[in-house]
């Protein structure tokens, strides 16, 4: 079903070319360029706040550095973290869209790491970071997919709880989890990597994440640091939108209660065309994207190509 | 994560305490008379240690078996380790089943979805090798003599409208099924006694955390009636229309008894029948349904009383009243629509299928009674949830109909299907299988279907249990418009196949 409904995105060479061209998108059903089909939707509006500050430190780490993460975020999540694993809780819409994030996930990284697609256990051998892990809600169906997964979260609790709960099933109980923002993690590994060489990941993943950090493009080039050659990212978060902003803040948090309101500042939201650029910077390069839709007749959620609202992508970090 | 494993276990046989001890000698006995599957990895449970299981399936019948196989038959899920809990040594020893026998009394009408589904889990093949009965003709007529309906495969532009098969037949070919691929398999020869969903031996690193009180643990323990007991991630109750998981699991049923029972049992002819028939009387309808060879197989419905003095008359009486009920008894044949003048139905006929200028035919006679009588009683009964966490109910054990068109077991099959391709999604996306937003996928799945078809053959039963002149024509007009309208009668066909939905519910 997935693979069916997705739809694949590339950046052409617009993103390529980087500066202030904003990407294309163009719609392309084959992994070969087809005859670019515009996107019917109109491009949004320039980013009305400044733009990110891209590093020309080529590593993305800086010692002097401050924590990406915003200090009032990580305050929110704290205070509700003991309801992560409570499938009707606060987090009831990550619970809602895990299975379809899964299913991007498995098929494009079975495909990137050219794994058997019908196999219980794809991820087998291959070391996956889960940056954002929260209470291991996306860790944990990584670990029973085989990969060893390590899980990072700047919120002591959520690692706290997510320990608790790897443990009580043993093919999850593998996890490792830190509590670390991703720079300080990067930083860690780049100093081990000085000792023992090769402390990267196959795959990179930080779902729902970027929206609540502080400057972006920081968090996508520590992101870029953590993964090796030719390793695969996914990011998804959610499209500066009108549509994202009804969807979300007003529909989510004011009217149905899915999520705390607060959860989201809109102005922080970022668009899908931004997302390339900022992961282009990083030396990776957007291969797929997809968004997430709710039909709120079914209550499901599926995968398509409206990338309108939610949307997660799928890159692969070039050689430096 | 090798030591961690087996911390737990040691963990587990340190809690059993003394009294499985004294028990797993038992067991230990009954572990040689299992000869047959051993070579296919297949073991007896012992209950001197907890295993673990990732689904424990409780009821080793026809359902629960044919999901076993679904399992085993998908990448995603032939690498689940399973256990079978069922006390029936045939599951050990195999099912005897002897060529020159006349056909068993106990049967199903397999639809085609049911034989593709068999035909995917690799089990039709031996099913093949024993005897069943295809059919493409179906004739439903009622005893008010007012009209009939003929079915053939024709009209759906399908080969066979069905085929009939004794249970024992099924199982044992199930039971082939399942010993012929590599799935981890445990069979423990037992009852289920109890089932502990909260105090799993996995929660007991968190236990002492407050904050996951609603979160003990990833596993069920199962004690079984022989003292053993075993762990599984999720709990599968195939344990029939009594099932043993609904009631320990806290699951509540709706439904009602008819105050009718069936009578069954296997009859034979001077020539071979090849059509399923059911004809409606007044206290319920009677079906022939060809099982091989000159034998066919009824099922009478009839009141409590009229059933126990037919299971106990003489067999020469029985095959009277038998001949009686499937001919002229309790009224006239209808009349041939070929033959039609005067035919109050008339109006219909434009745009007839194939089968509609079939005339009406009287079925074969029966000569001889082969095998015992057999009654059952009839009610419906149906569980208002079929998961919950950890455990989830397929087959009777959700759902029991009346046995009218034969869907029972297809409606099992239907769910054995849906489950085990719902679990490989889940795993596809690294689901932990026992989650019940994931058994909950399954049971928003069958639940409408299950109930279409229930409420359906309840429809049936309620119209033809009463006998009044103007509901009898009305009766006889939906045979007529069933036999005349032809996209109606496709659409029936299809939905009797299993194949379809009926367009209401799509």
């Amino acid at each position: 079903m997935a693979s069916k409904l997705l739809i694949q995105l590339r950046a052409l060479s617009a993103a390529a070319n980087g500066h202030r061209v904003l990407a294309r998108r163009v719609f392309s059903d084959s992994p070969s360029l087809s005859p670019p089909e515009v996107s019917s939707t109109p491009p949004p509006p320039p980013p009305p706040r400044p733009p990110p500050q891209i590093s020309q430190s080529e590593s993305g780490v800086k010692s002097s550095a401050p924590s990406s993460l915003d200090q009032n975020e990580l305050f929110k999540f704290s205070s509700i973290a003991e309801t992560w694993w409570d499938s009707e809780g606060p987090f009831k819409p990550l619970h809602a869209i895990n299975p379809i994030r899964l299913s991007f996930i498995r098929s494009t990284l079975c495909r990137h790491f050219g794994r058997d697609p019908n196999s219980a256990r794809p991820f087998q051998g291959l070391k996956f970071v889960d940056v954002g892990c929260g209470g291991g809600i996306l860790s944990e169906p990584l670990a029973r997919m085989g990969a060893t997964v390590t899980g990072v979260d700047a919120v002591e609790k959520n690692i706290k709880i997510a320990r608790l709960h790897a443990d009580l099933d043993p093919l999850t109980s593998t996890i490792e989890y830190c509590c670390t923002t991703a720079e300080a993690y990067a930083m860690l590994l780049w100093t081990e990597k000085m000792v023992e060489e090769h402390k990267s990941f196959d795959a990179v993943i930080s779902l729902e994440v970027i929206e609540h950090v502080a400057n972006p493009a920081e968090f996508c080039k520590s992101l870029a640091a953590l993964t090796v050659p030719d390793g695969a990212t996914v990011i998804s978060t959610v499209n500066r939108s009108m549509r994202a902003y009804a969807a979300t803040i007003i529909i989510a948090e004011y009217l149905l209660r899915w999520l705390p309101i607060g959860t989201h500042q809109w102005s922080s939201f970022i668009t899908p065309e931004e997302l390339v650029l900022i992961l282009r910077r990083a030396s990776v390069s957007v291969k797929e994207m997809a968004g997430f839709v709710y039909d709120p007749l079914t209550g499901k959620w599926s995968l398509s190509d409206d990338i309108n609202v939610n949307y997660i992508a799928y890159g692969t970090k070039t050689a430096l | 994560m090798n030591r961690l494993i087996t911390r737990k276990i040691v963990d587990n046989v340190y809690r059993l305490k003394a009294p499985q001890k004294s028990l797993s000698t038992d067991a230990g006995v009954k572990l040689p008379s299992s000869n047959s599957g051993q070579e296919h990895g297949e073991r007896v449970g012992f209950s001197n240690k907890i295993q673990e299981h990732d689904i424990a399936i409780v009821g080793g019948g026809m359902v629960g078996l044919a999901f076993a196989c679904s399992l085993a038959s998908m990448p995603l899920t032939k690498h689940l380790n399973v256990a079978i809990v069922d006390s029936n040594p045939a599951l050990l020893s195999g099912v005897c089943i002897k060529k020159e026998d006349p056909p068993d009394p106990r049967v199903s009408t397999v639809t085609p979805a049911t034989i593709s589904f068999f035909k995917d889990i690799g089990a039709w093949k031996y099913v093949e090798q024993h005897r069943h009965a295809y059919f493409d003709k179906m004739q439903v007529w009622d005893y008010t003599g007012l009209g009939y309906t003929r079915y053939s495969a024709r009209d759906a532009n399908k080969d066979v409208l069905g085929c009939v098969v004794e249970n024992k037949v099924l199982l044992s070919s199930l039971l082939s099924c399942i010993q012929s691929t590599d799935i981890q398999k445990t069979i423990y020869p037992s009852r289920l006694m109890t089932l502990h969903r909260n105090s799993s031996s996995m929660g007991a690193g968190s236990t002492s955390s407050g904050s996951l009180s609603y979160e003990l643990g990833h596993t069920v323990k199962l004690d079984l009636t022989d003292g053993g007991s075993l762990c599984a991630k999720l709990v599968v109750g195939a344990d029939g229309s009594k099932s043993r998981v609904r009631e320990l699991a806290g699951f509540t049923t709706s439904g009602w008894n008819y105050s009718q029972n069936a009578v069954i049992c296997t009859v034979e002819h001077s020539v071979e029948n090849q059509c399923a028939w059911q004809r409606f009387l007044p206290a319920g309808p009677i079906a022939l349904l060809p099982i091989g060879d000159n034998f066919s197989n009824i099922v009478w419905t009839m009141n409590p009383k009229e059933a126990t003095d037919r299971k106990v008359m003489p067999e020469g009486e029985f095959l009277q009243d038998v001949n009686y009920a499937i001919d002229y008894g309790f009224g006239p044949h209808p009349k041939s629509s070929t033959s039609g003048n005067g035919d109050i139905f008339s109006w219909l006929k434009p745009g007839v299928t194939l089968s509609a200028n079939e005339c009406f035919e009287v079925p074969p006679k029966v000569i001889k009674l082969a095998s015992e009588r057999m009654v059952f009683p009839l009610s419906l009964r149906h569980a208002n949830d079929y998961a919950s966490r950890y455990v989830v109910l397929i087959g009777d054990a959700a759902h029991t109909v009346h046995p009218l068109a034969g869907q029972g077991v297809n409606m099992g099959f239907g769910d054995a299907f849906a489950l085990s391709k719902v679990i490989a999604e889940g795993i596809a996306v690294g689901t932990d299988i026992g989650e019940v937003s994931l058994l909950k996928k399954f049971e928003a799945e069958r639940k409408p279907e299950n109930i279409a078809m229930m409420a359906i053959l309840d429809g049936i039963q309620k119209a033809y249990s009463v006998d009044f002149g103007p509901l009898n024509i009305l009766r006889a007009a939906a045979f007529h418009g069933a036999n005349y309208i032809s996209p109606l009668k496709r659409c029936i066909i299809s939905y009797a196949s299993g194949e379809q939905r009926l367009p209401i519910f799509s």
